[in-house]
């Protein structure tokens, strides 16, 4: 990538804008976002992540990008990831293992049911989203 | 398939004792009888936070938040949300305006934490530049340097009313003011990323999980004062922060958005990282810099102020990580935004580590004027194992203890000094019934004795003193005198030290006699220690109901405290006793005790 | 400079900008408490003493560092600011060892006065003291750890004052100390034996080795004729330790006193300066004429020589090869004067009294020091040596009849006794060197742009149409800049744009070196070096070419400059010193 003027970077804003709320609307991908600041880590995080791999390529699904994000704020459940299927709320779930990974993968992106035991809530709105986060 | 609607339970404590578990079961109901059952997923789920206005229910997507939930609701629910998609207005929380039309600063209140600093924690991939751009990432770098002056940026942060984070609480506009009025051809901008107070982690999670936040603003400070370098001094125990730093600084200067000619404005602005190595003093903004500078971390007296004279006695602009991380959303939003948020004197959130004997410990961030009781109960979720709450530290080695009578004050920057405690860089801990204040005060004289540089001789001979009295006390040797001695001591240091670090070493013991003297005494005049923590002054005892008389114990004691006969009760000659425990860990009858 | 306005408890008082407040107390004739603080280095900070507030508010801050600002208002002294300031005397005190009558300090003592100052008279605070023992690895120096209250004076000294780097601090908090790298001994340090650190600690912590004993064994011992020689920098630096005026010149009465001690003759080695000034001006001259390498640099400061040997070995063939004015002179006294005055040289007790700690070093330095056959210097005593072996000699000094020195070891010029001070030696040096070069003699021979405490005083001096470029340096952390020319030019084999280079380690020169009475600041520098100025002045001779003695001496024994005489005598050689000796 090169360096952008003033223009290209605001043009690059927009890009990234649309194509996070495509996803939404046109039910494209699905996204699985993992926890992995030092605290998420150290609480097996990484076992998480190669879980959701090893379950989703098991399951032949490819339409699903697993990435990493930062402290969420829940750090008393960590380790916590965010689900996000288009249809269905954004869902984060806490004190997640190799088990409920694997769960989750089952119930919520395949079955779109939401998986009880784990939900949690942000703990704030998104001071970003205009409206707050919805 | 997907349901069309999800219905969220709080399955919380409190709402379950107000009938959550009866409402659950009515909606159940409800949607078989309506017929929607396949359409619709209830779950129960963890506490929602918001436990005044329970029972509540949620309903996704719409995101509708209801309050004061009755089981006989349930009906209501279904048919005219589920079924019709009409919010039942009445039950809604905050029934002026839906949250469809909420603005952004009207909701912060059911949740208590409103995320600024942490904006983007959670949200954004850190190792992927894009994401941070598309959330109105480097926009504020875009009105700084296009659309603002230095003159204008500093009136934004004079109205924000920013203060520094990293616990001195200065005026950030201010700061800023110095350097960019003093004359030099050269000036420097650094990062204070040495966060070393016991606990704290805030400064670690915002920089692993947003690390650009930082580096547009010491950019946008950099144009500000004139200034073409920055430096973040960072504690090498950091590696993931720092990694994630690096990968953020490689795609930033790709990017153009930093280095050379920014965005094409002809504003040249880079960063170096410099790495700490294990000094907790290199927190304290002189020695820092002189760290970089490659000498011995230790403070030099100010003034004169590093904004005058800093870096290579050049004018410089430190600030803390989370001080650097409201800037730019201070710059987007305006100042006016920001100065809504917080008290009288200490404007916007303040992020907290809440941690101890507390049931959801984490990282917390509420607008100042929150109150203790708020971080704790609400937010926190109480004291663990349903323990008694016996106080709060705040600020780290260099704050005070607040008990029960205080935790209904609204935190702010003044308020935590007026009770005795300070704000600092953010550490909470919470402490119960099993704490020994006194082991509490000794924990904490330890640190700064060991993170002592050793410079000046209030803080090096001051610190080591108190400590050694502080350890007669809890090995049951204290007298009356400590307490004159800690005393005359605490206020030489206090007056004394070259650094915040002696000023305020003698905090936590001076606070701990204010409010806990009862404890003390306990441990010097009793020589007993209340909580049990402070083995030297415990007593054994066996138990006669429950010894047998096998005499293990008494072969095992290396003193020979323990007489008996066999198949009689065992006695522990307490003169004898040297408290090393071997008796207890002896029985198997569970005889032998502590108190 | 602007002036500033401030209050010193409620006394209006202007000073300059930039004035710290414990400089504007000065002027309102407030002595703020100081430990830490010297008038020599950057303020510290550490002692806590000179703690003040700020009027209308709780800040309180470091007198000796704050710069003052408009309309400033501190209040310096009151109850709550006293009790504070005792307490942390108080727990120096718990520190450091109650052995004051058994201290080199005793009566002589920064924590003594404070500990008078603020009536001390318990210790309420347990006491912890070091047990590490001394460190008398080094000729010159002691270092005494139980002692040490860790003001940071004698780093700073080391480190920015004279850039040796042999004291630096190590570990932290309260396991703190200040030691050479790596905690090896002094001797295997860099340390150039300058003595700076002495002249700086407040407390007992570092001294001069003491030698007075041998003195006064030597006096005792029928078997040895004692000789005594005196440094330029000793009669004017004496008089503080009796409590005259600073720079007050005391040349007549020091010999009286020499010989009251038990001396058999009084030498001077202002003599020795003379004939260094002839040797080393030879040499100079023979640069020039012949070739070698250019510039020359003096080599009468010990400490400047084993800097040059630890840190610019690639530039020792630039150094004079003749010895300082106190090795002449020893070498001198064991032959010439022997035979002189008839007595077995290995009998002679040659003493050197000098305001150096290095020097006694260089006394056993190497082969070249035993010259005559025997050790050419036996024993040197620092000033401070000097006045306690005085003091405890029962020599009234201030009431002693003035005497002469003995000749022709005790005659000199005024040229010789200037090398005391910064400059002097290149003055003095420049007065004969024109006359050499010429065969004229200089007009003005005071040779104003040489003398004063600009750090790297720069000049040139025509020689009759030719220009003789100097430089004058003291400190040694000065020398970088110029030593960085020389090697940067000799990189392409072309010459630095200086003939002669002189460097004194000490700041002021020798009138301020290790071993002279405490209390050394650029004040007294300078009151010292005008004794010395004011002692050229009065000299019947002005010029080391105009001595009658010297003369004598090369007629009768040595020839002439650079015989071959004079070269096994008066002459030495280098070598390139590891920096640490691991």
């Amino acid at each position: 990538m090169a360096k952008m003027t003033l223009e290209e970077l605001r043009r690059l804003r927009d890009k990234k804008q649309n194509e996070l709320q495509k996803r939404d609307i046109e039910g494209k991908d699905s996204r699985i976002i993992i926890g992995m600041g030092t605290c998420g880590i150290a609480a097996g995080a990484k076992p998480v992540l190669d879980a959701f791999l090893e379950v989703l390529e098991e399951k032949h699904i490819d339409n699903v990008s697993v990435t990493q994000t930062g402290c969420m704020g829940l750090c008393y459940v960590e380790p916590t990831i965010e689900v996000i299927v288009p249809g269905m709320p954004d869902v984060i779930y806490g004190k997640v293992d190799a088990a409920t990974a694997r769960k989750i993968v089952e119930q919520h992106i395949i079955g779109k049911q939401l998986v009880t035991d784990h939900m949690f809530d942000r703990p704030a709105a998104d001071i970003i989203k205009k409206d707050g986060g919805k | 398939m997907a349901f069309r609607n999800y219905i969220l339970v709080c399955g919380g404590t409190a709402c379950e004792s107000s009938r959550a578990d009866q409402i659950y079961q009515n909606l159940i109901e409800e949607c078989k009888a309506q017929g929607v059952a396949d359409e619709v997923q209830i779950v129960k789920t963890g506490c929602f936070g918001f436990c005044e206005q329970g029972p509540i229910v949620k309903i996704l997507p719409e995101d509708s938040f209801y309050v004061k939930v009755k089981p006989e609701d349930a009906k209501e629910l279904v048919s005219e949300h589920v079924i019709k998609g009409r919010e039942v207005a009445r039950l809604l929380y905050d029934k002026e305006s839906s949250r469809k039309h909420a603005k952004v600063e009207d909701i912060k209140f059911y949740q208590k934490q409103f995320r600024i600093v942490l904006r983007n924690c959670g949200f954004i991939d850190p190792e992927n530049i894009d994401e941070y751009i598309a959330r109105e990432g480097y926009q504020a770098l875009e009105k700084a340097l296009f659309e603002m002056t230095g003159e204008d940026i500093i009136e934004e942060l004079k109205t924000a009313g920013l203060r520094g984070r990293g616990g001195a609480g200065f005026p950030t506009w201010m700061k800023w003011n110095f350097s960019r009025q003093a004359a030099n051809d050269t000036k420097y901008v650094v990062c204070n990323a040495d966060e070393g107070d016991p606990g704290a982690y805030m400064d670690r999670s915002t920089l692993e999980g947003d690390p650009h936040s930082v580096l547009e603003a010491m950019t946008i400070c950099g144009k500000t004062i004139g200034a073409n370098k920055g430096f973040i001094y960072i504690r090498a125990e950091y590696p993931l922060a720092i990694h994630r730093l690096e990968i953020a600084m490689k795609q930033a200067r790709e990017y153009g958005l930093l280095g050379s000619n920014i965005l094409g404005s002809g504003f040249d602005f880079d960063i170096e990282i410099r790495l700490g190595a294990g000094a907790f003093v290199c927190g304290e903004e002189t020695a820092l810099l002189h760290s970089i500078e490659g000498h011995r971390g230790m403070p030099t007296p100010r003034p004169p102020f590093p904004a005058v004279k800093g870096l290579w006695g050049k004018p410089t602009v430190i600030n803390n990580v989370e001080t650097w991380a409201n800037i730019p959303v201070i710059i987007t939003k305006g100042g006016n935004w920001f100065n809504k948020i917080g008290t009288a004197d200490s404007k916007g959130t303040k992020v907290f580590a809440l941690t101890g004997k507390i049931r959801n410990s984490g990282l917390v961030e509420v607008p100042m004027g929150t109150t203790l009781r708020e971080i704790i109960y609400d937010i926190g979720g109480g004291i663990a194992n349903n323990k008694k709450f016996k106080a709060v530290q705040t600020g780290g080695p260099s704050g005070g203890v607040i008990t029960e009578d205080d935790l209904d004050t609204p935190i702010d920057f003044g308020s935590l000094v007026r009770i005795g405690s300070m704000m600092g860089s953010g550490g909470m801990i919470v402490m119960d019934e099993d704490d020994c204040i006194v082991d509490v005060a000794k924990f904490y004289l330890n640190f700064t004795v060991d993170e002592s540089c050793g410079k000046c001789a209030p803080c090096r001979i001051g610190g080591k003193s108190l400590c050694n009295i502080l350890e007669k006390i809890t090995i049951g040797n204290g007298t009356m005198k400590d307490f004159e001695t800690l005393e005359t001591i605490g206020e030489a240091m206090k007056k004394g030290s070259l650094c915040a670090l002696g000023q305020t070493a003698p905090n936590p013991v001076l606070s701990t006699i204010k409010h806990f003297k009862d404890e003390y005494l306990a441990h010097i005049v009793d020589k007993s220690c209340p909580s049990g923590t402070c083995k030297k002054l415990v007593k054994y005892t066996i138990n006669a109901e429950k010894c047998i008389g096998c005499t293990a114990c008494a072969r095992k004691c290396p003193v020979a405290a323990i007489t008996g006969e066999r198949k009689q009760v065992h006695i522990i000659d307490q003169s004898v006793c040297i408290k090393c425990g071997v008796c207890m860990e002896t029985c198997k009858f569970g005889a032998v005790e502590i108190h | 400079m602007s002036i500033v306005h401030v209050k010193i408890n409620g006394i209006p008082v202007e000073v300059e900008e930039g004035t710290t407040v414990l400089n504007a107390a000065k002027k309102a004739g407030v002595k703020i408490p100081t430990l830490c603080y010297h008038d020599d280095l950057k303020p510290f900070g550490s002692c806590g003493l000179c703690i003040v507030k700020q009027e209308g508010s709780a800040k309180i801050i470091r007198a000796c560092a704050a710069p003052v600002s408009e309309n400033l208002s501190v209040i310096t002294h009151d109850a709550e600011l006293f009790e504070v300031r005792k307490t942390i005397l108080e727990l120096i005190l718990s520190n450091h060892p109650s052995s004051c009558l058994t201290c080199i300090r005793n009566g002589e003592c920064e924590l003594q006065d404070l500990a008078v100052e603020f009536g001390i008279r318990e210790q309420p605070f347990e006491s912890r003291i070091s047990d590490r023992p001394k460190d008398t690895s080094s000729a010159s120096i002691v270092l005494d750890p139980e002692k040490c209250i860790k003001c940071g004076r004698c780093v700073q000294v080391c480190q920015d004052m004279q850039g040796v780097f042999a004291l630096e601090f190590i570990g932290r908090g309260d396991g703190t100390v200040m030691a050479p790298a790596a905690m090896l001994q002094l001797e295997d340090s860099p340390c150039v034996r300058c003595g700076q650190c002495a002249a700086h600690c407040p407390v007992g912590a570092i001294y001069e080795k003491d030698e007075t004993d041998s003195f006064r064994s030597a006096v005792k011992d029928p078997n040895k004729q004692v000789v005594v020689q005196i440094a330029p920098s000793i009669r004017v630096g004496l008089s503080e330790s009796f409590g005259l005026p600073a720079g007050t010149v005391t040349t007549k009465k020091i010999y009286s006193a020499i010989r009251r001690l038990g001396a058999v003759a009084v030498h001077d080695t202002n003599f020795g300066a003379d004939l260094t000034i002839m040797e080393e001006g030879s040499e100079l001259v023979a640069r020039l004429t012949k070739g070698g390498a250019l510039p020359q640099m003096t080599s009468c400061c010990p400490a400047w020589v084993d800097y040059v040997e630890k840190y610019y070995p690639d530039l020792l063939d630039h150094v004079s090869s003749a010895k300082s004015p106190m090795q002449m002179v020893g070498a001198i006294e064991k032959t010439y004067t022997a035979q002189k005055m008839g007595v077995d040289p290995a009998k002679l007790y040659t003493v050197a009294i000098m305001p150096c700690t290095a020097k006694k070093y260089e006394a056993i330095r190497d082969e070249h020091m035993h010259s005559s056959g025997y050790q050419d210097v036996d024993l040197v005593l620092t000033t401070r040596e000097f006045a306690r072996l005085i003091k405890s000699s029962g020599i009234d000094f201030l009431h002693l009849e003035e005497e002469e020195a003995d000749s022709p070891i005790g005659e000199y010029s005024g040229a010789g006794t200037i090398f005391g001070a910064t400059g002097g030696v290149m003055e003095a040096a420049v007065r004969t060197a024109y006359h050499v070069v010429t065969g004229k003699e200089l007009e003005h021979i005071e040779v104003e742009s040489v003398r004063g405490l600009s750090e790297v005083k720069k000049g040139a001096v025509d020689f009759d149409g030719t220009p003789i470029r100097v430089a004058v340096i003291h400190g040694l952390t000065h020398v970088k800049e110029v030593m960085d020319e020389i090697r940067a030019a000799k990189a392409e084999g072309k010459q630095a744009p200086y003939e002669f280079i002189e460097v004194m380690a000490c700041r002021g020169g020798c009138i301020a070196g290790g071993g002279q009475p405490y209390g050394a600041n650029d004040e007294l520098r300078v009151e010292r070096s005008a004794g010395l100025y004011a002692d050229d002045k009065n000299s019947k001779v002005r010029c080391s070419h105009h001595n009658e003695s010297i003369h004598k001496l090369y007629e009768e024994f040595l020839e002439k400059p650079l015989s071959e005489k004079a070269h096994h005598l008066l002459h030495t050689s280098y070598q390139d010193l590891p920096v640490y000796k691991a």
